[in-house]
């Protein structure tokens, strides 16, 4: 039976989805945008569920509907600092489910060719005038679910290639799924989020990946699927110890790279079904992911590979001595300097996220805007924890998305600026970035805060950034130290702003 | 420890060294504090404010010296109060361990401490002890006032109905703390403001104040203030006549002169001649604050105000702080505030002098009987040295044209070669694989291709809710699962329900919780 219904819905499908992503190039289009994609996912497992998927629908139905109630408890629960966390452990999910799928296949292809040999043929051979599925007698074949039935007519050739793909989402898969929970432990503080790796570090890794290279080809050969179970355990390590190596602050880098991943594990699973829908999806998506890691480490001035390896590189050279000394102040004081400035740019980070302090910040844009000052957002591409962290934060805090604005579009304003407060943040704002070229940051684009005229930091202690660099910015002349918990800070601060 | 603060001997002087406010401050490190009584009075500060806020009044200054174990205070002590310091005293205290060579070997002999506020390195750590510039700053804005209260004339100019008003033109000399204070006030006055300083890095401090910087047509490698330790020093023979040329042309202009060039152990520069005053105009003024190391201008008498025969006014006052009691007494005394913080590291009451601090060490001329003038040079460099500036050279028309050009040729050929290089790729894929599999196979590169094109256009601060979404629709490998669910295998069931389950939750969370997101993101 053929579907060609199914076919054309998964082409609706499909456009549905590119449009969807289109849709977030602006807040406003977005709104829409979610909505087209909810529809292309419906139409897509509606027409599957009416076509090839039919054979247990009602269990199917049942599992959906399970599924979609966890979905919506974990949906409206999170609070937005949760945001990473719950990306990344469903990108876990999206992993495992590719494994599975990707082992039925294996399953399946051992079962038809179990099949053809209880018959008497060979699973794959060619007849004369190119007809495949020889040897089986209709009534078989016939009772065959629709995917056996697309693998029984397969040619040797195609079940080989199917091999390849269902290996590829297997093993991509695998690694989706350890690193997401492993992503998910270290931003959730389950884990410890300091990089860590065994002894062998690196070498290890590249082991694990030769060694699954050959499981591989052993697989292709006809080996058996004991060597595509040793593969997989060997991809789980892989996952687990990879993302165990990279530290908290690279976390924006790793979950796109997820994200990615998770896309290509089910373009490979979409070829070894033959479904042109799961290869259109899986490409958009992993083509997404891989464009926002590369945002990424364009932001952080590092190579991909440099930040997978894990670690911030070893100094050129000399580091040029910080001088001077950090001078604290007092809630009053950053209040009297804010009641006098006429222009303020704030810029949130990581730091703001782990105190839950987006609220206060909140309150405070609201009465400064109120009392007429120009209050403005800067927002570095890898502040927080996620591509776009620090946006999700203060839209949930009610501020107005056309104050938040992007590295690039406020950097040149930072001269005319009275008053930039860092709540949180420490690299993306290190002059040393600029200045000091043995600096391991040297050359990544930083918020030059330091022009304004004012600079209030807001830190917990005077303890060094992610990297372990010195931040110059603290010791600067014009920059007064405003220690202690972002929340509990602002909200001394805010009964004195009038 | 206790720290005391007597009543200042010097005549007409109105400074102290302890405000009420500071003495709350000293209170926090730990330690007590005492004053004598009426120290502060002519400052503006009763015994009562003192009272208020904790600090107790010791009648006599010699009940004063006996009980505390710092003595703070701001003029250099005089005889009697030399004989007063004691054994094991510290005594804070403007300090010239070069004029005061004899009291500073006394006070070694004795073993006290002494700690010389004028010895503060100028380094940015040490700047909120820094008394010299906090007194400078005031010297300079009260050299400004001094000088109005002598001139006849606004210092801004105005068109009233009366009739027209030029602005005062007014030029500071050397623009240090003090002179860069008087251009401050200067042109906040109104008055049209011009400043000369050796060190050409300063102009633009002295533009940022609004005054303009008095350029000499001069071709010497001018040598930099940071080798120095940011002070000026002594300048060549043709240096100084040009600049004595160019102060030539401006005498018969400026109606104000604010001299403040010192250098450091010297006599004052003459920069002011005696030509220069009387090609000035009547009524113009010269305020010397270089009047104690003898002055700019030789016809400055120290600490007294006199008129040229052609009624030119130089003030030669040296008291220009003390003028101003309260301010520098409040200034001052946070200075002696800021040095007890980094005395008292712990912030227990007990004082660490620490010789291996540079700004302690500098600053200590006697110590355990010995002393300890002149201090080995700091650690860490005053001021940074100035970067050497390479100008950006213009580019002409043609060689942005160029520039461009290369650029777009160099664009082309990245782009040429990823394509060449992709296309070779899916040629290769195309001679071993069959036909069937390159019918997904084009699907695939085309949807990788799309998906290049669309998300570059996402914006930056929608980049969680794109994740949220590709997360939701990167579910659709439920399709497979919905496919296999239906198998005769048990296994394969089983494993195809727990993916159909898992997908489903991350499709409906997915897109939840990125609706969710959108929702939160409003216009203000």
């Amino acid at each position: 039976m053929e579907f060609g219904f199914t076919i054309a819905a998964y082409a609706v499908a499909a456009v549905l989805f590119i449009l969807s992503l289109g849709g977030l190039s602006n807040q406003e289009s977005a709104k829409r945008a979610v909505w087209y994609g909810i529809a292309g996912m419906a139409i897509a497992v509606l027409a599957t569920l009416i076509g090839p998927g039919q054979g247990l629908g009602v269990v199917s139905i049942i599992l959906l509907a399970l599924g979609a109630a966890v979905g919506y408890q974990l949906a409206t629960k999170v609070q937005m600092t949760q945001m990473p966390e719950l990306v990344a452990i469903m990108h876990s999910l999206v992993g495992l489910a590719a494994v599975f799928v990707g082992f039925n296949a294996d399953i399946m292809i051992n079962a038809i060719s179990a099949l053809y040999a209880e018959n008497g043929g060979v699973l794959g051979a060619v007849g004369p005038g190119g007809y495949t599925a020889i040897g089986l007698p209709a009534a078989v074949y016939d009772e065959l679910s629709s995917f056996g039935q697309l693998i029984a007519k397969k040619t040797g050739v195609e079940i080989g290639i199917l091999r390849v793909e269902l290996v590829l989402g297997i093993w991509i898969g695998a690694v989706t799924f350890t690193g997401s929970v492993i992503a998910y432990g270290k931003l959730a503080g389950k884990v410890d989020t300091s990089a860590k790796k065994l002894p062998g570090g690196h070498l290890l890794n590249a082991g694990a990946a030769a060694l699954s290279l050959i499981f591989a080809i052993m697989y292709l050969g006809g080996s058996g699927s004991w060597t595509l179970v040793l593969l997989t355990l060997l991809a789980l390590f892989i996952g687990y110890h990879l993302i165990m190596g990279i530290g908290g602050a690279d976390m924006p880098v790793v979950v796109s790279m997820l994200n990615s991943y998770s896309g290509w594990a089910a373009a490979a699973i979409g070829f070894s079904l033959g479904n042109d829908l799961l290869i259109v999806v899986g490409a958009l998506v992993g083509s997404s992911g891989a464009i926002l890691s590369y945002i990424m480490c364009k932001a952080m001035n590092r190579s991909f590979v440099s930040v997978i390896l894990g670690g911030f590189g070893g100094p050129a050279g000399e580091q040029q001595a910080v001088e001077g000394e950090q001078i604290a102040i007092e809630a009053d004081g950053v209040a009297s300097a804010l009641n006098e400035a006429d222009s303020v740019i704030i810029i949130p980070g990581y730091g703001m996220a782990v105190a839950q302090a987006q609220t206060a910040v909140s309150e405070l844009v609201k009465k400064l805007r109120a009392a007429g000052k120009t209050v403005r957002f800067a927002i570095h591409p890898v502040a927080g924890r996620l591509p776009g962290h620090m946006n999700v934060l203060l839209a949930e805090a009610k501020v107005p998305y056309d104050i938040v604005l992007e590295m690039d579009e406020i950097n040149e304003d930072f001269p005319d600026t009275d008053v930039a407060i860092v709540i949180g943040s420490n690299d993306i704002v290190n002059p040393a970035a600029q200045d000091d070229p043995n600096s391991p940051i040297a050359g990544m684009p930083v918020l030059e805060c330091w022009k304004a005229k004012q600079v209030f930091v807001s830190k917990r202690g005077q303890g060094t950034g992610y990297s372990g660099i010195e931040n110059p910015l603290f010791f600067k002349e014009n920059t007064r130290m405003f220690y202690g918990d972002a929340k509990a800070s602002l909200d001394k601060l805010l009964p004195m702003i009038d | 420890m206790k720290i005391g603060t007597p009543k200042e001997s010097f005549e007409g002087e109105a400074r102290v060294a302890m405000t009420p406010d500071s003495a709350g401050q000293l209170q926090k490190l730990g330690h007590s504090c005492m004053i004598e009584a009426g120290a502060g009075l002519r400052a503006g500060f009763t015994d009562a404010d003192y009272e208020a806020a904790g600090v107790e009044i010791a009648k006599t200054p010699a009940a004063l010296w006996k009980a505390a174990d710092v003595v703070a205070k701001v003029r250099v002590p005089d005889e009697a109060e030399m004989k007063r310091l004691r054994a094991g005293q510290t005594l804070i205290s403007f300090f010239s361990p070069v004029a005061d060579e004899a009291k500073m070997q006394a006070a070694a002999k004795k073993g006290a401490t002494v700690i010389a506020m004028e010895m503060i390195p100028r380094i940015s750590r040490a700047q909120k002890m820094d008394a010299l510039s906090s007194m400078a700053n005031i010297a300079g804005y009260r050299a400004v006032i001094e000088a109005g209260n002598n001139f006849g004339r606004f210092f801004t100019g105005q068109i009233t109905a009366a009739g027209k008003v030029p602005p005062a033109k007014v030029l500071v000399v050397g623009a240090g703390v003090a002179g860069l204070a008087a251009i401050g006030t200067s042109t906040s006055l109104g008055a049209i403001t011009y400043a000369f300083d050796v060190r050409p890095e300063v102009a633009e401090q002295v533009e940022s104040m609004g005054a303009e910087f008095v350029y000499l047509d001069f071709e010497e490698e001018q040598q930099d203030g940071s080798s120095s330790g940011g002070y000026a020093s002594v300048s060549s023979p043709e240096f100084r006549e040009a600049q004595l040329a160019k102060f030539r042309e401006l005498a018969p202009e400026v109606d104000i002169v604010i001299t403040t060039a010192l250098i450091p152990n010297r006599e004052a520069p003459e920069l002011w001649t005696e030509d220069m005053v009387k090609a000035m105009k009547p009524g113009s003024v010269i305020v010397d604050l270089a009047a104690e190391k003898g002055g700019n201008c030789k016809l400055t008498v120290k600490d007294e105000k006199i008129v040229t025969e052609n009624g030119v006014t130089i003030v030669g006052y040296t008291d220009f702080p003390s003028r101003m009691g309260t301010q520098a007494s409040s200034l001052y005394a946070t200075n002696i505030r800021h040095l007890m913080t980094d005395l008292t590291p712990e912030k227990d009451g007990e004082i660490v002098h620490n010789m291996e601090d540079d700004v302690i060490r500098g600053a200590t001329i006697a110590h355990d009987k010995e002393v300890t003038y002149p201090p080995p040079p700091p650690k860490v460099a005053a001021i940074a040295a100035a970067p050497k500036k390479e100008k950006a050279k213009e580019l002409t028309a043609e060689e942005k044209r160029a520039n461009e050009v290369a650029a777009f040729k160099k664009q082309t050929q990245t782009q040429v070669g990823l394509l060449a290089v992709g296309g070779a790729l899916v040629l290769a894929v195309g001679l071993i694989a069959p036909a069937s599999f390159m019918q997904h196979f084009i699907v695939f590169v085309l949807s990788v291709f799309i998906g290049f094109q669309v998300i570059w256009g996402v914006a930056h601060s929608l980049h969680t809710p794109l994740m949220a979404v590709t997360n939701a629709i990167s579910s659709i490998i439920i399709l497979g699962a919905l496919i296999q669910i239906g198998s005769s295998s048990l296994l394969i069931t089983a494993l195809a329900a727990l993916s159909v389950f898992m997908a489903a939750i991350n499709i409906f969370g997915g897109f939840l919780v990125t609706r969710r997101m959108l929702a939160m993101f409003q216009k203000s």
